[in-house]
């Protein structure tokens, strides 16, 4: 029994550790000018955690073979522990684990303690149930107000209707391009498109419940909460075409909730803006 | 077996009529067995439903026999709808976490054996005793009721983030009825739990034998003890939360909900809420949830490890300062579960270091455990393979939390398979074998008869291969970025991995198969199996000094006296290899 257990515990750590080793399974490609400090910290845990892993595991199994009742008559030995052991495992458990943190600080401080730089590009991500949407601003560089909802006014305690949302002309964001002059330009798409290697910012929002904008490559992931305007920035740096998955549970179509993300040559870049801006 | 050290002062005679016997019982071994029976239907109910849902996502197309009959809306023909998984889902999730994980091992276990190995009579107040566990019944009531109304249990996902689950019917199927239901349920759960709370913490302060100093107490104790305290301040909030989220559905009030809101095409007249205060909220509850669902099964596996090994358990001091230290720490990382919600960058830097310290006292448990194993002479019945499982589960979880507690590494690994695997391993699998190692340990005291070995050993070897079957490979889909609470997988970077679904499905199947043996085993034994003695494994602690089963008030009215500390195995020069808690005999070198 003692060889058994001992045998099936290093089996299943040397099988559980060959896939992470072999790289069987793993990331995508990295687009993403953050993406590569955040793959070398997780390489780094991997490697700290694996040897832990290993380590622990292993020494189960031997002490589980070697110190099997072997019917001998020997006794088990009278200890109450080590408190230098004790000690000792605390400090490296503390050093190794706080360590590993606090290496990782700068890569979420690039990501979130520092803004967009002021020349950055901007778009809006609109989620709803089960659909993404983009805006660009335009020329003016401005988004208009929205018109989504009934909007509360604090005067008469009533509601009062604001709602322009209307999915069959394609109005998804309840834009008055009548009436709001910063509104006019604006280009609102299903695929969200962005320049190679220029920085872009991109500010969420939702238009019922919480979602959360998930594109693997961009190693980029933030929810989208309903009364909140997130901000979060990058900077792609390969061209091609990825897909955005929704990464918080939204309700009954969650799993379809999806969109793509084209990283486009500038020229190319300005050529599918201009084809958008005129099918609005 | 050691005189017990005390006189008789007076009996206290069982209930003669069934009702005051067995169902308005005020004895906590009775008790104990309610919420354990409680907690074995809800697991078997949960793993039902995990069942469906690896079904679904590997043949969405399957037809599944009388499924129609349950909810002829979520699974026409018998075929689960993506809603219907997200149903299946939500359900799995509250039974596993609430009715299974927090009922057997502290409700169970904890109330049959607390007063037991303090040397007490019963509870503290065993009316309140009997009131929890009928209080957590109709909780459970409240939620089974949801599979038979019409649009079918809520798809919110057993952590009900507004305002998906705060805006109603617009929100999607069995976000009605189903999802009021499920507040009202887990609100009479928290005041369940709370009673249990009050009980065991005044039960664990008041009733000691004479001599049983705190640092006497077996680690199971001081595990109850502290689940207790985690689970008095943690529901507490979980409750105001769940009453918030109540008014905002049905009063009109808007703690949760901000303005401007289009659900379906329907305006929500609601305004000045927050959605990520109930995030707040609950995960402040959500976090020692966790630890309130794995720290009795640490008690338990320190435990056996050092009566099975025959040794005494290494580091006691450094296990009860682990355990506190992870009590008043679980308390500090709620924020580790909103990295990416939106909450201030800041703080999650602040979770993250919190996190980190967390892991330590957790870290030292594991080397305690190993350090228990190191000169021990083990005896290998199923308790002690199961509390080995335990450890080795314990370690793989917890390793993956060192990835998860690093904001920049959650961006890509949260809510994707990687969690799931993450929180399956250490608070699912590792707790569960928390419970199948007190059931194999104990049910001889509880029953007076021992569970079949042979079976006992089968159920061990499929389970532990089995659930490291099903869970390690949701860490590799976690790296491929495949998101959880998926109920299909249309995308295309999925689609390559579907044959890891198909492996870990019938990982699954096999696994939830091999649980009727374990069921079996129960009922076989309990008619069937050998009888047992009074301390059929040579253990030290208090229950193992009375009758198996004991007598309806314990100790016959004795009361015990206690000498030791709770493992004193191979004392040199001891007459056994083992000295009894209340046993007079000196000990060398006794702490
Ligand atoms: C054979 C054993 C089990 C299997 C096969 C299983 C399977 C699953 C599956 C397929 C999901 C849904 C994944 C998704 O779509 O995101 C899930 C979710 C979950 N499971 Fe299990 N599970 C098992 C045991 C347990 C246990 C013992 C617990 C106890 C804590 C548990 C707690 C949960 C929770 C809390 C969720 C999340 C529900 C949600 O997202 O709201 N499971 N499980
Ligand atoms: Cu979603
Ligand atoms: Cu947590």
């Amino acid at each position: 029994m003692a060889l058994a257990v001992a045998l099936v515990v290093v089996i299943i750590t040397l099988l559980s550790g060959y896939f992470f080793w072999a790289h069987t399974w793993w990331f995508p490609i990295d687009i993403s000018k953050h993406g590569g400090a955040i793959d070398r910290q997780f390489t780094l845990t991997l490697i700290i955690t694996g040897i832990i892993f290993v380590l622990a595991q292993l020494a189960l199994a031997y002490a589980v073979w070697r110190y099997r009742d072997r019917g001998d008559g020997r006794k088990a030995r009278y200890s109450h522990g080590n408190n230098k052991l004790e000690a000792t495992w605390t400090i490296a458990a503390t050093v190794l684990f706080i360590g590993l943190t606090l290496m990782g600080y700068h890569i979420w401080a690039g990501i979130h303690f520092v803004g967009a730089a002021p020349g950055a590009m901007r778009v809006e991500v609109w989620g709803q149930q089960f659909a993404w949407y983009f805006r660009y601003p335009g020329p003016d560089g401005q988004f208009g107000p929205v018109h989504i909802g009934d909007k509360y006014d604090p005067a008469t305690g009533k509601y009062i209707d604001d709602n322009k949302v209307d999915d069959a002309t394609g109005n998804y964001l309840g834009l008055d391009r009548d009436h709001d002059a910063a509104s006019k330009d604006d280009i609102v798409t299903a695929t969200l498109a962005v320049p190679v290697n220029q920085q872009v910012e991109l500010i969420l929002r939702s238009k019922d419940v919480t979602h959360s904008f998930f594109v693997r490559e961009l190693r980029l992931k933030q929810d989208l909460v309903p009364g909140m305007e997130i901000p979060i920035h990058f900077t792609a740096t390969k061209t091609g075409r990825f897909e955005i998955a929704c990464a918080e549970l939204c309700g009954l179509g969650h799993y379809k909730m999806r969109a793509f993300f084209e990283v486009m040559t500038e020229p190319d870049y300005q050529k599918w803006l201009q084809n958008m801006a005129a099918a609005q | 077996m050691a005189e017990m050290q005390a006189e008789i002062v007076h009996r206290h005679e069982a209930p003669k009529a069934f009702i005051w016997k067995y169902i308005f019982s005020l004895d906590h071994k009775v008790i104990g067995i309610q919420y354990y029976l409680l907690a074995l239907f809800s697991v078997f109910v949960g793993l039902t439903l995990s069942i469906l849902m690896r079904i679904h996502l590997v043949w969405p197309q399957a037809s599944i026999p009388l499924l129609d009959k349950v909810s002829p809306l979520g699974a026409p023909g018998g075929v689960i709808s993506p809603e219907y998984y997200l149903s299946l889902l939500t359900l799995h999730g509250t039974i596993m976490v609430f009715f299974v994980l927090t009922t057997a091992p502290q409700g169970g276990f904890g109330n049959y054996f607390l007063p037991l190995q303090i040397g007490a009579e019963d509870m503290a107040f065993p009316r309140l005793n009997m009131l929890s566990f009928w209080t957590t019944f109709a909780g459970l009531a409240v939620l089974m009721a949801t599979f038979f109304i019409h649009d079918g249990p809520p798809i919110g996902g057993w952590t009900s983030y507004p305002p998906l689950s705060a805006v109603g019917g617009a929100a999607g199927p069995g976000m009605a009825v189903g999802e009021t239901l499920w507040v009202v349920s887990i609100a009479i759960f928290c005041v369940a739990s709370m009673l249990g709370a009050i009980n065991f913490i005044a039960t664990t302060l008041d009733l000691r034998a004479r001599g049983l100093s705190l640092m006497k107490l077996p680690l199971t104790c001081w595990a109850w003890f502290l689940t207790a305290i985690l689970g008095l301040l943690s529901f507490a909030v979980l409750l105001a939360a769940g009453v918030l989220l109540l008014l905002d559905r049905t009063g009109g009030t808007s703690f949760f909900i901000p303005g401007g809101l289009l659900v379906s095409d329907k305006p929500i007249l609601h305004s000045g809420g927050s959605p990520l205060l109930w995030q707040h909220l609950f995960w402040f509850f959500g976090h020692p949830e966790v630890y309130i669902a794995i720290l009795p099964g640490m008690g338990v596996t320190s435990h056996v490890l050092s009566t099975f090994a025959r040794k005494p358990i290494f580091g006691y001091r450094a296990m009860v300062y682990a355990m506190s230290a992870i009590g008043v720490l679980g308390f500090c990382v709620w924020g580790h579960h909103m990295f990416v919600s939106g909450m201030s960058p800041y703080s999650a830097f602040a979770f993250s270091v919190l996190t980190m310290a967390i892991a330590i006292p957790s870290a030292i448990k594991t080397f305690n455990w190993i350090g228990t194993l190191l000169g021990a002479k083990i005896r290998f019945s199923t308790p002690m393979l199961f509390s080995i499982g335990f450890v080795s589960l314990f370690v793989t979880g917890g390793l993956s939390g060192i990835f998860l507690g690093q904001p920049p590494l959650d961006i890509y690994f949260h809510d994707t398979y990687f969690v799931l695997a993450h929180f399956h391993m250490i608070m699912g699998v590792a707790s569960i074998f928390g419970i199948f190692t007190a059931t194999y340990f104990w049910f001889p005291k509880m029953f007076g008869r021992m569970m079949n070995e042979t079976l006992g050993k089968i159920h061990f070897w499929i389970t532990f291969v089995g659930v490291y079957a099903i869970f390690m490979p949701m860490h590799y889909l976690g790296l491929e970025g495949n998101p959880r609470r998926y109920a299909e997988f249309i995308d295309n970077f999925l689609l390559p991995l579907m044959s890891v679904h198909r492996f870990i499905s019938i990982a699954a199947f096999i696994t939830g198969a091999a649980q009727l043996i374990f069921l079996f085993n129960l009922i076989w034994s309990l008619f069937k199996g050998k009888k047992a003695t009074e301390n059929p494994w040579e253990a030290t602690t208090l229950e193992w000094t009375v009758p198996s089963p004991p007598p309806f008030d314990n100790f016959a009215g004795k009361h015990p006296v206690i000498y030791h500390g709770a493992y004193e195995f191979s004392v040199p020069g001891a007459e056994k290899d083992y000295i009894m808690q209340n046993s007079p005999e000196e000990v060398a070198a006794d702490h």
